[in-house]
């Protein structure tokens, strides 16, 4: 059984084409800027059998296009991997293209196997220095940057995401410095910056927590494109989502 | 010249078409701008629309002349620059009156715009002649008079001419008026007796044709053309077809008069006409520039009251594009695109009424062309050609109104408005009493016998009322029909079409996801009813959760589909009026409004007077799975029980289609591959910002020519009412973050 936050019929936000998006509750970070807070405690959320969601993915499988699929997101969805191995496993054997989305800090020997059946890891580095990634998650990166390599390893299709939060992770100096840290890994096909928005914010309300980034106002256009000049330097294809 | 076949021996536009289309594969890239003759005319159109919103929706009315075929001089918008002509009246967007459906509305139309029926006419309706309306109102029983001022039945077509069918316009362009003539000419020697009723009316209704070609013909010299023998070059085939079409329009104001599938057979002379070297592309755009232009300028004599029913006062010219031939070919040709591209040329427009029959199988440059003029303008709509196809066995056929198959020249159909299913579900559960008046309905219904509901006792009623409101339904079709057949014959439309065609009756329901919803919640949870003193249901409380339709739950979608079978299977025991066929459609244009306010509250937690989801469409805010999911239920509504369409509208964000115009693109065209492939039958398709519409009601002056496809038709947003708009703006809208 997975324990599901809530699912996207419609995503074409998370991997290529139209995807099902299958957000699972619980995440081992805490990001200042998380847009779904309410995914982030491992209590809640709804019980779904892996079989039920191979045949929603299989209803829906005449919307998927070409490239489309099924995105396993968050949360973090590593944190089940070893519920995800059957999921990922059924879904390839019906042909139906698999993607996952993670924060890259549990490489586990599950996670390992569940990358065999993975067609595309969209992994998201939150910040390139030590500190800072602690300051606006929580942890620290080296588990994140070891997944990176490890995929870079295997040779396995990934996509980096980068969330702009400006004042946080938009210094050009991080931003050469995680460019130079990926490079040479020809596994990334390609880098999608996320701008910074408060769209989650009710969530905390909700919640009761603090919003502890409400002075962060959105990116400009400019900061997009400076990040973006500097990461296509490093990355074949930088797109801003 | 063109490739010989049988449309030389018989009337046969089909064959023509088969043996000399030229599909096209390619993309738009050779698609050409609008010319400098277009603009100018175009730009007196739209001065004059802006006048006529200015005036109360009305620029003017002839008070004088009865509306004909030829009954009105030439009008022009500027007669030196238009290369295709034609009004429906002596000047630009003046209405007609059209009487035969019944002279009431006719004045109470004037008398809205401060003006009076011209006395001699009056006199002439009043006194001598006989209309459609008087004869419906003759024969209707007290039940249908009941059953329609309650609105279990609503829309009905007895007031003014029911539409619908389409004339193949083609002949005139292909054979000539004459030719024509000589062909009904020879039919009428073939109807010999025994002369019974039937062979009678067949036998005057021919005898109508031939009088209304030679109308046809006279309309033509009106413009100084020679409509009598076929068309001999691009500008005569548009302009032909353009005039058999107009003659419809000045001869009858049904709610819907479509056009057909004329893109396709007229590319036939464009490509060769550019093949001899004789027009170039900007004119062959501008060919189809100024005939779609025209084709915004058709207009009816309407009362105000219409508008709560088929708002934004829409002509449905609906014209259907693309598709596939049942030879696996495809019928897309530069003309589907140049179609299009009228949309950039002259703006968004609801009308004329784009239809693309989709297919998976069309070529992707068009369907990525389709789906870009869809995520910039929102005015087209799309049907599935390979279900239509394979179920009603016929490649050449146009869309009747707004979504319903027509074969064209070989059917007909017989409009039917629509009838209140969520209605019918309260009259169920109130001993065959209406909710909101208390009046007997239908006899024989027993009251409930618990407070909380049953789902077997409430769908054993149900199944009890649906089976009479079938039998009154039928009833009302059946003499709505036999009377616009006697009175307002659509004469030079069946001119256009094989004598004694296949009819169709064209019976419709509204509130499909309420009565769904309600069943869901009685099955999955508890519904109690409140009632008033007299014991009529006054609210329904909830307790638990239930699925709800729009989120691909079969636990709740059996409904959405079980319902329209046994409601279509209870119309088809009943006998029909010409052995009409009978098809039901799950549309509601926009008077899923007007039903909300005339329906009490729903077991399904809907409240008093709100608002019915548009035809197929799940109720607003509850499909909470996403598009995708939302269109997977839709798609399981069979067409087979619904043959008269399945309407279904998709608004969505343009950012939530994709990050850029491409991957939208791609996403668009992959949705409509999925949902056709689903087998789904119709979709509307609405790529707009919330804000926007927020912004245009404040501010209607800055978006004249917003489109937005409601259900099955697409209205200029700024001409709906404001209640209307609301309710647009308050349906789904799928938005991811
Ligand atoms: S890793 Fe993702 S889900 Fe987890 S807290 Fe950070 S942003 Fe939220």
């Amino acid at each position: 059984m997975l324990n599901v936050h809530s699912i996207e019929s419609l995503g074409t936000y998370d991997g290529p084409g139209i995807r099902l998006v299958i957000f699972l509750q619980g995440c081992n970070f805490k990001c200042l800027y998380c847009a779904n807070p309410d995914t982030i405690a491992y209590e809640g959320g709804k019980s779904y059998a892996v079989e039920e969601l191979v045949q929603m993915a299989q209803r829906q499988r005449p919307f998927f296009g070409k490239r489309g699929g099924v995105t396993v997101s968050g949360g973090e969805p590593l944190m089940q991997a070893k519920e995800l191995i059957e999921l990922f496993r059924r879904l390839k054997e019906e042909g139906i293209n698999t993607c996952i989305d993670t924060n890259g800090s549990i490489l586990t020997s599950a996670s390992k196997t569940l990358l065999e059946h993975t067609d595309l890891v969209l992994l998201d580095i939150k910040h390139i220095d030590g500190s800072k990634h602690k300051k606006l998650t929580g942890v620290s990166n080296e588990r994140t940057l070891a997944f990176a390599d490890y995929l870079a390893g295997i040779n396995q299709s990934t996509w980096i995401r980068y969330v702009l939060v400006p004042g946080y992770s938009d210094d050009p100096a991080d931003l050469h410095a995680l460019g130079r840290r990926l490079t040479g890994m020809n596994n990334i096909e390609k880098l999608e910056i996320q701008p910074y928005h408060k769209l989650g914010v009710h969530k905390y309300e909700s919640l009761g927590w603090p919003y502890e980034l409400s002075g962060v106002s959105a990116n400009t256009p400019e900061q997009l494109n400076v990040a973006k000049k500097i990461f296509e330097g490093y990355v074949k294809e930088v797109v801003v989502n | 010249m063109f490739k010989s076949g049988n449309w030389q021996n018989a009337i046969d536009v089909r064959d023509f078409v088969l043996k000399n289309v030229r599909p096209y594969d390619g993309e738009g890239d050779f698609l050409c701008d609008a010319t400098e003759r277009t603009d100018h005319l175009w730009k007196i159109c739209l001065d004059a629309i802006s006048e006529e919103r200015a005036n109360n929706g009305v620029l003017a009315i002839d008070n004088e002349t009865v509306s004909g075929v030829a009954s009105h001089a030439a009008g022009y918008i500027d007669k030196d620059k238009e290369i295709i002509v034609g009004l429906q009246t002596d000047q630009l967007l003046k209405r007609a009156m059209k009487p035969y459906g019944g002279i009431a509305v006719v004045e109470k139309a004037c008398q809205e715009h401060g003006l009076e029926v011209s006395d001699r006419v009056k006199d002439i309706f009043r006194n001598y002649a006989k209309t459609h309306n008087d004869g419906v109102f003759d024969v209707y029983t007290p039940e249908i008079r009941l059953f329609r001022s309650l609105g279990i039945l609503t829309g009905l077509p007895d007031n003014y001419a029911r539409g619908r069918i389409i004339g193949d316009y083609r002949r005139v362009a292909l054979y000539g008026v004459n030719r024509l003539i000589e062909n009904k000419k020879l039919d009428m020697l073939g109807l010999t007796g025994p002369m019974n009723d039937e062979r009678i009316r067949l036998r005057e209704e021919v005898a109508e044709q031939i009088k209304a070609l030679g109308e046809l013909n006279k309309l033509g010299e009106i413009y100084g053309l020679d409509l009598s023998r076929p068309a001999q070059n691009a500008t005569e085939a548009v302009q032909w077809v353009y005039m058999a079409y107009l003659s419809a329009v000045k001869e009858q104001d049904g709610a819907a008069m479509s056009l057909g599938n004329v893109s396709s057979f007229l590319d036939i002379y464009i490509e060769q006409d550019i093949q001899m070297g004789v027009i170039s592309e900007s004119f062959a755009q501008e060919l189809i520039d100024q005939f779609v232009m025209k084709l915004r300028m058709v207009r009816h004599l309407r009362m105000d009251a219409y508008n709560e029913i088929f708002a934004g006062d829409p002509t449905w010219v609906t014209e259907a594009i693309g598709g596939r031939l049942a030879d696996g070919r495809h019928k897309v040709t530069k003309t589907s695109f140049r179609f299009l591209q009228t949309l950039y040329n002259l703006g968004p427009s609801p009308e004329p009424n784009m239809t693309v029959l989709w297919s998976p199988q069309l070529p992707e440059g068009f369907k990525k062309f389709c789906a870009q003029v869809s995520i910039d303008t929102s005015s087209i709509q799309y049907e599935n050609d390979d279900l239509m196809q394979c179920t009603r066995n016929s490649d050449d056929y146009g869309i009747a109104c707004c979504v319903s198959f027509q074969e064209i020249g070989k059917q007909i159909q017989f409009f039917g408005a629509r009838t209140n299913l969520a209605k019918t579900l309260l009259l169920a559960i109130n001993g065959g009493r209406c909710e909101l008046s208390g009046k007997q309905v239908i006899p024989n219904i027993p009251e409930l016998k618990s407070e909380v509901l049953d789902f077997d006792e409430v769908m054993g009623n149900f199944k009890l009322a649906m089976r009479e409101v079938a039998r009154v339904y039928n009833d009302s079709m059946n003499i709505i029909h036999y009377m616009h057949d006697k009175y307002y014959y659509e004469k030079v439309q069946m001119a256009l079409v094989d004598t004694n065609p296949k009819v169709n009756l064209a019976y419709g329901a509204a509130g499909l996801s309420i009565v769904a919803d309600s069943f869901s919640a009685i099955r999955h949870a508890k519904v109690k009813v409140v009632r008033d003193e007299a014991g009529i249901s006054t609210d329904f409380v909830i307790d638990g959760e239930f699925p709800c339709y729009g989120n691909d739950d079969d636990r709740v979608d059996v409904f959405a589909t079980e319902i329209p079978a046994y409601f279509n299977g209870l119309l088809k025991e009943l006998p029909t009026y010409k052995n009409a066929e009978p098809t039901l459609s799950i549309l509601t244009i926009t008077s899923n409004v007007v039903y909300g306010h005339k329906t009490g509250a729903t077991p399904d937690g809907r409240a008093k007077g709100v608002a019915f989801a548009p035809g197929g469409n799940p109720m607003h805010g509850r499909d909470k799975s996403g598009a995708v999911a939302s269109l997977s239920s839709v798609s399981k509504i069979d067409y087979k029980d619904s043959l008269d369409g399945i309407s279904n509208t998709f608004s969505i964000v343009p950012k939530t289609l994709g990050v850029d115009k491409e991957q939208r693109k791609e996403n668009l065209v992959s949705i409509m591959d999925g949902y056709f492939s689903k087998d789904a039958h119709h979709l509307n398709v609405n790529v707009l910002n919330r804000e926007m519409l927020e912004d245009a009601m404040e501010h209607p002056e800055n978006y004249p020519q917003l489109t937005i496809r409601v259900s099955g038709y697409a209205v200029n947003f700024v001409r709906l009412t404001r209640a209307q708009q609301q309710d647009v703006i308050a349906r789904s809208f799928f938005e991811t973050i």
